[in-house]
């Protein structure tokens, strides 16, 4: 293989946890860090006798996300049981979809979607150290809080391409689960999960390579640091002409290491067949009308309309767009004075979001109307550039309204013929080898006078007027 | 008074408390004393003192309920070592409906181990004895509740039927058994063996009996998701004739080897008794009749492999400690089960693994599918299907017990209508050589209310007197 | 019909120890009920649909509305060994 250039082929596997009010086969509570095992009844302990009974609600918050995918929603659809043993899985087998999904095919940005379909989460097993019960063994704890939480299992075509775009396209898929208010979509907290499938092949052709499955990966940059380790371990194998094994990989990201899962894997043999416990679900005109109506806008029509209706650049449509809680922001801003250009108001929010780094727009001290009569007071030239980002700085420290800092500050813009044309007649007057050369046609020195004018002002001035009243005090046309 | 009591069936003993003519203190006490007086191990739990009193149609007749039905504080033990003295924290939809409509319960049956049995010699705690002749076996898996009803020992009694489980216990002890239409009764709360198949149901002394014990049984359960509302009330039958009744008789099947010839002889004395009320008898084909087994034997082992799958020592039931997980979960499972289970445990996985699934299991699916098709079809000309309910009467404890298969054959005729989920009901047609011998009547979906109806008419004219003690004598 | 390895695997899956005594018996008792359930294949099920569910029913869901869940105690009531308010188990191995 050597010599030949390698492309990484890359599918992502994604569980979300649903923000539903109870699990996906009982009326347990979600359970938020509750103590252990206060949120379990005769169904999620799997106990002998009980019964599943799914949860609508799941059901149309799978409906919503197949609609955002673009996805193919199934008209009839039905729970299979996934069967093997775990302590974290009481039954002995997981409630899952098979080989009729919720929702089949579709496509969010520019990947493609494999399928959508709902499942009960797992239990928690945590470490307990050595029973005192038998020598020397280890043992674990079960808390069945978690199991039995709503999970929506998002499985991409294996289209992506580098760790870059998986990490970007995890993004968008956040911010789509966001919107749509289906899921916390908390990596730290467990309620946005990924794998990723990983190999490589040369590029041009279609072959598939061996791919590993990196587990588990709880946030943006370890997803991304992961996929690239795993992707130049690949290569590393390949280009020295050994293979690569089909296997379940661990990426840590302390020590940038990948390691097997599961040494001895065993076959897997999961043994599914339709769950007895539970018809097959119909999916009526109703539920896909209820779906459809609370559907809010998507970041792929947002970024749309930013462009095509509000005329921002393709660039900070989709910066705004993919990232909700700044579009939302944005929004408040162009609503709080409709007669401000949107493009002006963008610039200031991005301005604004420059200047916050990770924190969120809305949970600053600089409320939309504020950032809104910022825009206006630069709109209106009541303040120059330099002197609204001063503003911008002072509201971000310290919050409060734009025109009071102007006024308590003194930064209203030196504006008018009738202040400007003196202090730039005495400005040329002072530099009259600029002067000259201004006269002949080299604008090159304006930048000089224009400083030496905003000196005067304390940068009170606008450079563009500045600059107008130049030509016209010299003449030039 | 104590044998005025135990005269009285459960619908007379409901009506004499309702009139005041009986105490329920005295009636609650006098199956409490019987139940704990049994001789045939048909109780695995017998109440010390009656619950509470509930006021309700059933006014305190209390009912022997299948150690498969979870009872909150109760043990629920499904005749399984792996449960032994499990007591769950919850009842089961079937007993509280039944306790809802003021019947105690009296206390647990044994019963074969998950279920899964025709004689009840598949049982952690030891068979049931069959009361006409305690050196036979009472049938299965319900064993313990018909030895129950039939002995005396419980006015009527919940079972359970996933094959044959109620109906034909009931045939070889000489009661009446209904065995209902899918999703009629909830399942929630009963320990699942197989649970497209499963469904609960009465062991009565006799059809009015099973009627109002049915009646308060069935009912649509939000926790049962595989659950309907029974669309119409169930009567009390009071029907004397079958004029215009159409009765299909499969010819093909109740003519094969392996019926014994008093079997038989009472089964054609029941056609003519039916032929004198009025019905008319035809011939009919279920063709698929001899698959229907085989896919039985396959579709319900498979579901109770992945049921069965949460005993594995965690949570609740026996545990063997072994240190590791792996052998803690295997060595409590090959402890936990009885031989029969886990026959069946490791059929059904090999009928799901990889590479078998179409041709074991997903077969079967279809067969279902076929025998479905052709019990619809008889019952567009026929208003019921009979044969009789079991090829035999009641076999000697041990004498099939080396050979599983020989044992599979006594659900010959009542798989057909759990494959398709159709109701039928076992009522006694006489005896064979002491013996009782059942006749099963079958009807399309629902249609409980006219298989009672008919069964009522038969049970009339036949005349039989379900006392062992008496020996069936009219 | 079913040969001791494949036993072993099959009783792998189901997590069913089968001691070395009990093999051939097993074996022998598998195959023959696996031979006698072996005649559906005779059946012609050509455009046959498999049958998974029995009945119609048509509002299975279940609206999502919390219920008390049970207590810590009673959940914790039935399990062969506790610990740290959960239920005690050797480790998985590989974890
Ligand atoms: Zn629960």
């Amino acid at each position: 293989m050597a010599g030949v250039e390698l492309e990484p082929v890359i599918g992502l596997e994604i569980h979300v946890q649903l923000r539903t009010a109870t699990k996906m086969f009982c009326s347990c509570a979600l359970g938020f860090g509750e103590p252990p095992n206060t949120r379990t009844c005769p169904v999620c302990l799997g106990l002998p006798g009980a019964l599943p009974v799914a949860n609508a609600e799941a059901i149309h918050y799978g409906l919503m996300i197949g609609m955002a995918l673009e996805s193919e929603l199934a008209p009839v659809s039905t729970f299979h049981r996934k069967n093997y043993f775990y302590p974290d899985l009481p039954k002995g087998y997981q409630i899952s979809q098979f080989d009729l999904p919720l929702c089949s095919g579709g496509k969010l940005g520019a990947v493609k979607i494999h399928r959508v379909h709902l499942e009960e989460d797992a239990a928690k097993l945590n470490h307990a150290g050595a029973s005192g019960r038998i020598q020397g063994a280890d043992s674990s704890v079960v808390d069945f809080n978690r199991g039995g939480t709503p999970l929506a299992e998002i499985v991409t075509e294996p289209e992506i391409r580098s760790a870059e775009q998986a990490g970007e396209w995890l993004r968008l898929l956040r911010t789509t689960l966001r919107t749509l208010g289906v899921s916390d979509v908390n990596m730290e907290e467990g309620s946005l999960r990924c794998d990723a499938n990983i190999s490589l092949r040369p590029v041009g052709t279609d072959q598939l390579g061996t791919k590993t499955e990196l587990k588990n990966m709880n946030s943006f940059r370890f997803i991304e640091r992961g996929i690239r380790a795993e992707v130049e371990r690949q290569r590393a194998l390949i280009e020295a002409g050994e293979s690569v094994t089909q296997e379940t990989l661990h990426f840590d990201p302390k020590t940038e290491s990948i390691t097997s899962l599961r040494s001895k894997e065993e076959a897997h043999d999961y043994r599914y067949f339709p769950e007895p416990d539970l018809p097959p679900v119909v999916i009526t005109e109703t539920m896909l009308d209820r779906a459809a109506s609370a559907l809010p806008e998507l970041p792929a029509a947002r970024e749309q309309r930013y462009v095509e209706q509000l005329g921002l650049s393709p660039e900070t449509a989709r910066l705004f767009a993919w990232r909700a809680e700044l579009a939302d922001y944005f929004d408040a801003v162009c609503a709080a004075d409709t007669s401000l250009e949107p493009q002006l108001c963008a610039n200031w929010v991005t301005e604004l979001q420059g200047r916050l780094g990770e924190q969120e727009a809305e949970d600053s001290k600089v409320s939309a109307d504020a950032l809104a009569q910022l825009a206006a007071l630069v709109a209106s030239s009541a303040i120059n550039q330099g002197g609204a980002k001063q503003v911008l700085d002072e509201l971000v420290a310290n919050g409060g309204h734009p025109a009071g800092i102007v006024e308590a500050e003194g930064l209203e813009a030196v504006g008018g013929a009738e202040e400007l044309a003196p202090i730039v007649a005495a400005a040329l007057e002072a530099n009259p080898d600029l002067t000259e050369r201004l006269r002949g046609g080299d604008m090159k020195p304006i930048g000089v006078i224009i400083g030496e004018v905003m000196k005067q002002t304390r940068g009170r001035a606008d450079g563009k007027e500045v600059t107008a009243l130049v030509r016209q005090q010299l003449g030039l046309s | 008074m104590a044998d005025e009591i135990q005269e009285l069936s459960a619908s007379a003993a409901a009506a004499a408390i309702a009139d005041g003519g009986l105490a329920r203190a005295e009636l609650f006490e006098h199956y409490r004393a019987r139940a704990a007086g049994d001789e045939l191990n048909a109780f695995t739990w017998v109440a010390e003192q009656p619950p509470a009193p509930v006021e309700g149609p059933l006014s305190g007749v209390p009912v022997a309920v299948k150690d498969l039905f979870c009872t909150e504080g109760i043990p629920s033990q499904a005749g399984s070592k792996i449960l032994a003295g499990y007591c769950p924290p919850y009842t089961a939809t079937a007993v509280a409906n039944l306790e809802a409509a003021g019947a105690p319960v009296l206390g647990k049956t044994n019963q074969d181990e998950f279920a899964m049995g025709s004689s009840n010699e598949n049982s952690a705690f030891g068979p049931v004895l069959n009361p006409w002749d305690h050196s036979r076996v009472p049938g299965g898996s319900s064993g313990g509740s018909a030895a129950a009803v039939a002995a005396g020992l419980a006015p009527w009694a919940l079972g359970t039927d996933t094959g044959g489980s109620i109906r034909q216990p009931a045939a070889l002890c000489g009661i009446v058994g209904l065995k209902p239409t899918y999703g009629a009764v909830s399942r929630y709360g009963m320990i699942a063996f197989a649970s497209s198949l499963d469904s609960a149901g009465p062991l009565t002394r006799d059809v009015a009996d099973a009627a109002l014990f049915y009646r308060h049984l069935v009912g649509r359960d939000s926790a049962d998701a595989t659950s309907v509302a029974f669309p119409e009330a169930i009567e009390i039958p009071t029907g004397e004739r079958l004029d215009g009744i159409t009765l299909a008789v499969p010819t093909g099947l109740v003519d094969g080897e392996g019926i014994e010839a008093g079997v038989r002889e009472s089964f054609e004395a029941s056609l003519e008794t039916a032929r004198s009320l009025g019905a008319t008898i035809v011939g009919c084909e279920i063709p698929s009749a001899r698959y229907a087994l085989s896919a039985y034997y396959v579709i319900a082992p498979a579901e109770a492999s992945s049921n069965l799958a949460r005993f594995d020592g965690v949570r609740y039931g026996l545990r063997v400690e072994e240190g590791r997980l792996d052998e803690m979960y295997t060595e409590t499972r090959h402890d936990g089960f009885g031989a029969e289970v886990k026959r069946r445990i490791l059929i059904g996985t090999y009928a799901l693994s990889s590479g078998y699934y179409d041709a074991y299991y997903g077969r079967a699916q279809r067969v279902r599918t076929v025998v479905a098709r052709e019990l619809g079809a008889i019952f567009e000309s026929a208003d019921f299907i009979v044969t009789p309910t079991s090829p035999t009467v009641a076999f000697g404890l041990g004498d099939r017990t080396a050979d599983p298969l020989s044992m599979y054959l006594s659900d010959l005729f009542t798989i057909p209508m759990s494959l398709a989920g159709t109701p039928a009901i076992s009522i006694p047609s006489g005896l064979s050589e002491g013996l009782p011998v059942g006749l099963q009547i079958c009807g399309p979906a629902f249609s409980e209310n006219r298989i009672l109806g008919a069964a009522h008419a038969l049970e009339q004219a036949i005349g039989f007197d379900g006392s062992p003690a008496r020996g069936g004598a009219s | 019909m079913i040969d001791r390895d494949e036993l072993l695997h099959v009783a792998r899956l189901a997590r069913l120890a089968l001691h070395e005594d009990e093999l051939d018996a097993t074996a022998a008792e598998l195959s023959s009920i696996l031979e006698h359930v072996a005649v559906i294949e005779e059946l012609d099920l050509e455009g046959v649909e498999p049958t998974a569910h029995i009945g119609d029913v048509s509002d299975s869901l279940r609206a999502d509305t919390a219920r008390p869940s049970l207590p810590r105690d009673v959940a914790l009531a039935p399990a062969p060994a506790v610990r740290d308010d959960g239920f005690l188990v050797p480790s998985p191995q590989g974890e």
